[in-house]
């Protein structure tokens, strides 16, 4: 199996290899990529949709169908995650609690339960975990901050390099941060599946509702510039703050994606006790 | 001889990209573990990537964001001062994929390993060709 494996991968290997003698010099700039449409693109974009980042005005402008689909296909990840692990959620056959002040781990079996009001226990999960008061401590200080920098990266992609899909992906790893230096449970109450599930959706909507909008106000679907009678600016202006609305939609619903695998990868589907 | 060494010059980024590639390929045709299998993919998804990035690239040019971008003042854009901005749309779109594949991916094994208590792709074959023969028997 190994030999005849390597052997293919040779074969392919050498194949390729010859096929790129036929390609163009590394950094030409009249390769045939970069003549064309691209050359198009470059020249044109801050003209048409006033955005300098060119490559936010390709992905949400030139190639607004592709971004949209492609949102369509994460939402779409976190749903088969869904579907493929989420088991229903049963009574834990034995859990575990700590006693904060004494550090003395407790096991209740089945069916029992904790005496009322008592502040003084935490859950554990049932592989022991440390206690990790610098951990948590450092990472609650943390995550405002990387929730910050992904807002700002959301907001910014306009004239920097940024983005719907790059800040929901720091944002998702805020909350996936916090769920793992606290846990699972505690990463939940904060964020919890339902919210998840709903803002995924909220994404992919508020992406198609712009499109929609641009077709009640008597353009082409994803064409942002039927916004300008809407938003009293010229026409490349409302483009580029049609692809805000349009980022925004991404972000969230990228985040919310980040957030809802992650739930469900870490627990098998449970959603009780994780990493 | 020459030749030779600016062909090599103007080319070995592409090498590089096909080993990665290969190795990725072999990760995913020839070992038995499903995670390495994932992790093949991983290599094969960035090796992809890192070769569109690099048609991507001209040589003298800067990152595709406009310097000079002040509304209502005049100015002339050259398409060679700037890299080939579609390449880098194509591949933020494509690491959203892989991202979304690598998910699904690991859901699946995760659900292997619940119902067969192994990642080993020739174990979980006996167990199911098993299953099968009852069947029939």
């Amino acid at each position: 199996m190994k030999t005849v494996g390597l052997s293919a991968i040779l074969i392919v290997g050498i194949l390729l290899v010859y096929g790129t003698l036929d390609f163009p010099d590394w950094g030409d700039p009249s390769s045939p990529a970069n003549r064309y449409v691209s050359q198009d693109y470059i020249e044109n974009a801050l003209h048409d949709i006033s955005v300098p980042n060119m490559v936010t005005a390709i992905l949400a402008d030139y190639r607004g169908y592709d971004t949209l689909f492609e949102t369509v296909v994460i939402f779409t990840a976190s749903l088969v995650c869904f579907f493929i692990l989420r088991t229903k959620r049963k009574a834990p056959e034995a859990r575990f609690y700590r006693h904060i002040p004494t550090g003395i781990t407790l096991k209740i079996e089945k069916g029992g339960r904790l005496p009322e009001g008592s502040f003084e226990f935490e859950r554990i999960d049932s592989i022991w975990i440390p206690h990790d008061l610098i951990v948590r401590t450092g990472c609650r200080m943390v995550v405002p901050f990387v929730q910050l920098f992904a807002l700002y990266v959301v907001a910014h992609g306009h004239i920097s390099p940024g983005g719907g899909f790059q800040g929901g992906v720091i944002f998702g790893a805020a909350f996936i941060l916090y769920a793992l230096s606290h846990d699972l449970r505690e990463g939940l109450s904060r964020f919890n599946e339902k919210t998840a599930i709903l803002l995924c959706s909220t994404g992919v909507f508020i992406y198609a509702g712009v499109g929609v909008l641009c077709m009640l106000l008597g353009k082409n679907f994803l064409d942002y510039g039927a916004l300008a009678s809407l938003l009293g600016v010229e026409s490349a202006l409302a483009r580029s703050h049609g692809i805000l609305a349009v980022e925004i939609g991404v972000g969230i619903s990228v985040m919310a994606v980040m957030v809802s695998i992650y739930y469900n990868l870490s627990s098998a589907g449970k959603q009780d006790e994780g990493l | 001889m020459d030749d030779l060494i600016s062909l090599i010059v103007a080319r070995y980024n592409y090498w590089v990209y096909i080993v990665l590639m290969m190795i990725g390929f072999y990760a995913m045709i020839v070992k038995r573990n499903l995670i390495k299998k994932i992790i093949g993919m991983g290599i094969f998804q960035t090796a992809i990537i890192l070769f569109f990035i690099s048609i991507g690239a001209k040589r003298g040019s800067t990152i595709p964001i406009l310097i000079e971008s002040h509304p209502g003042k005049e100015f002339v854009v050259h398409a060679a001062d700037y890299i080939n901005p579609l390449p880098h749309v194509l591949m933020l779109t494509a690491i959203v994929v892989s991202v979304a594949t690598l998910g699904v991916a690991l859901s699946l094994a995760v659900r292997i390993y619940q119902k067969y208590d192994t990642l080993e792709e020739n174990i979980i074959h006996e167990k199911t060709m098993k299953v099968h023969s009852k069947k029939r028997g």
